[in-house]
């Protein structure tokens, strides 16, 4: 295991609960969430839909009020959006009308920062993730893949220390998202120890949470909650191919049988 | 610009079709002779524009100048109010409750009010104009700045984007298809407006001519406002249509291949 990862709390949960009201009954999401996000730590959500954990990142982003217990982000208590914050979705969401450059430059814009500032660290994310030549591109020139990596290019612009990502490739085939689990692990990896963004990352895929992870986290849904925490203790830098090696197999086995357990999959 | 639009296809069908049923209807007249009173034939009618053709431009000129301002004005009233029924859920109550309630009303019916209000001059008349025109933009402007992305609203959370940032970066931009959407349907509903108001009251206009024509049973004349009538309704509509083009190049129906509108 990385024993640069195992820093202090960047995230901490705790006995965080969340209900909707709705006409029929209340409709708890969350219940009873204990979790603490390390600093530089790369910590992954998995469960199956419904159980809450895209509820739960929207909570730690500030877009949503917990029902109960409470969430800090840097010992801070979450009111709205933290400071330092980017975040990706499984729709890229990139306005049409603008270039793929002008896309990423969004939220500097929001935030007031001069365009030729950040313009220089835009394009040089762009060509990290492969998108160099396609700064004047549209969106809607582009695959679903590129949109996606110029999402994350307008999410880590700001050079944000908490990355959340909401079933970021969710939407993409098979090979499109080995290459962006690939590239994404590569530039997390690429930073300096100590500074190294926290990442909570939300999938829905067993094998993508283990290829990506420090830890993956497992829920089961209603109510949602915490079912088991999992180290990943497979060595860095991890080329496609350790998902071929037997500690990989045991770990994904491992979570399949807790969730077969559950009664959430099949055997 | 003329030889582009004529090197279109979808103009020069157009000018064939409307070619043809002139001749067509040419020969009918020939062949069947009815009254000149009933129908009168093309050539008798472009005689009777020719016979006056200034009259008839000016009166043209101040329908289109009624249309013109009263779709103005329909539009920048029509947005702000899309934007404040968007923003504030007691003007949606109120404002928006209003609006279709008042669209029900025949609005036709509404017009001499408005004679009563505000005279016999231009003002009913724009009036009239914006009351017909103003629905569609209201209606399809809501639409489109309701149609934004939530998961777009979030990012701009985010990233702390001020309220007028969302409106002017994300929302307004968002909505402009369906702005323009209702700004055809809105260009038409302003001509009608126009033309109504002149048949109220007026003294100038396409709308009073055809009164005075019909008054004088002058059929050819009644033919010829309405031919300019139609002209002016069609050269309006593919007016926003190529605005529409130029505000929009990145839309789906503008694209290239796309498939749908284009030409």
């Amino acid at each position: 295991m990385d024993a640069q990862t195992t820093g202090q709390t960047y995230v901490r949960i705790s006995r965080v609960g969340k209900v909707y009201p709705s006409p029929r009954g209340d409709v708890t999401a969350l219940a009873d969430i204990d979790l603490d996000v390390r600093s530089g730590e790369f910590l992954s959500v998995v469960g199956p839909s419904g159980c809450g954990k895209s509820t739960l990142l929207k909570t730690v982003a500030g877009l949503e009020a917990v029902s109960s217990g409470q969430i800090s982000v840097r010992g801070a208590p979450v009111k709205g959006p933290p400071d330092r914050l980017g975040v990706v979705f499984q729709r890229d969401v990139l306005l049409d009308w603008r270039t793929i450059l002008d896309n990423v430059l969004l939220s500097a814009e929001f935030q007031g920062l001069k365009r030729a500032h950040v313009e220089g660290r835009a394009k040089e994310l762009l060509k990290r993730f492969g998108l160099g030549g396609f700064e004047n591109r549209h969106p809607w020139e582009l695959s679903g893949g590129m949109r996606q990596r110029a999402s994350i290019c307008r999410a880590l612009l700001s050079d944000p220390e908490l990355l959340l990502m909401d079933e970021p490739f969710g939407a993409l085939d098979a090979m499109t998202r080995d290459d962006l689990n690939v590239e994404l692990t590569r530039i997390w990896q690429d930073s300096a120890h100590g500074q190294r963004k926290t990442v909570l990352f939300i999938t829905h895929s067993i094998v993508e949470a283990v290829y990506l992870s420090d830890r993956v986290v497992m829920m089961s849904r209603a109510p949602g909650r915490i079912v088991d925490v999992i180290d990943i203790d497979l060595p860095r830098p991890r080329p496609l191919s350790v998902r071929e090696t037997p500690r990989f197999g045991e770990l994904t086995a491992k979570i399949r049988h807790h969730f077969a357990e559950l009664g959430i999959l099949k055997e | 610009m003329f030889k582009r639009l004529l090197a279109e296809s979808r103009t020069r069908d157009a000018l064939v079709i409307v070619v043809a049923s002139l001749f067509i209807w040419e020969a009918c007249v020939e062949l069947f002779a009815p009254s000149p009173l009933i129908l009168p034939a093309p050539s008798a009618i472009f005689a009777e524009f020719w016979s006056s053709p200034w009259v008839f431009i000016r009166h043209s000129g101040y329908t289109l100048a009624v249309t013109a301002a009263g779709f103005a004005i329909a539009v920048a009233l029509g947005v702000v109010l899309a934007v404040a029924i968007v923003y504030s859920r007691f003007l949606e109550r109120t404002i928006y409750t209003l609006l279709v309630a008042l669209n029900s009303i025949p609005k036709v019916a509404l017009a001499p009010l408005f004679v009563i209000w505000l005279g016999t001059g231009t003002e009913p008349k724009v009036s009239v104009a914006v009351m017909l025109a103003i629905f569609p933009i209201v209606i399809d402007t809501v639409l489109g700045l309701r149609s934004v992305d939530p998961d777009m609203l979030s990012l701009a959370r985010v990233s702390k984007a001020s309220p007028w940032q969302v409106l002017f970066k994300i929302r307004f931009p968002c909505a402009l298809p369906s702005l323009f959407a209702g700004m055809k349907v809105a260009i038409s509903f302003a001509l009608v407006g126009a033309i109504v108001g002149e048949f109220v009251a007026g003294g100038t206009g396409l709308g009073f001519q055809i009164l005075v024509a019909q008054g004088q049973f002058d059929t050819p004349r009644v033919f010829v406002s309405l031919l300019l009538l139609s002209l002016m309704g069609t050269v309006l509509f593919y007016l926003v249509d190529f605005a529409e083009r130029l505000c929009l190049p990145w839309h789906v129906s503008q694209r290239p291949h796309a498939g749908g509108a284009g030409g």
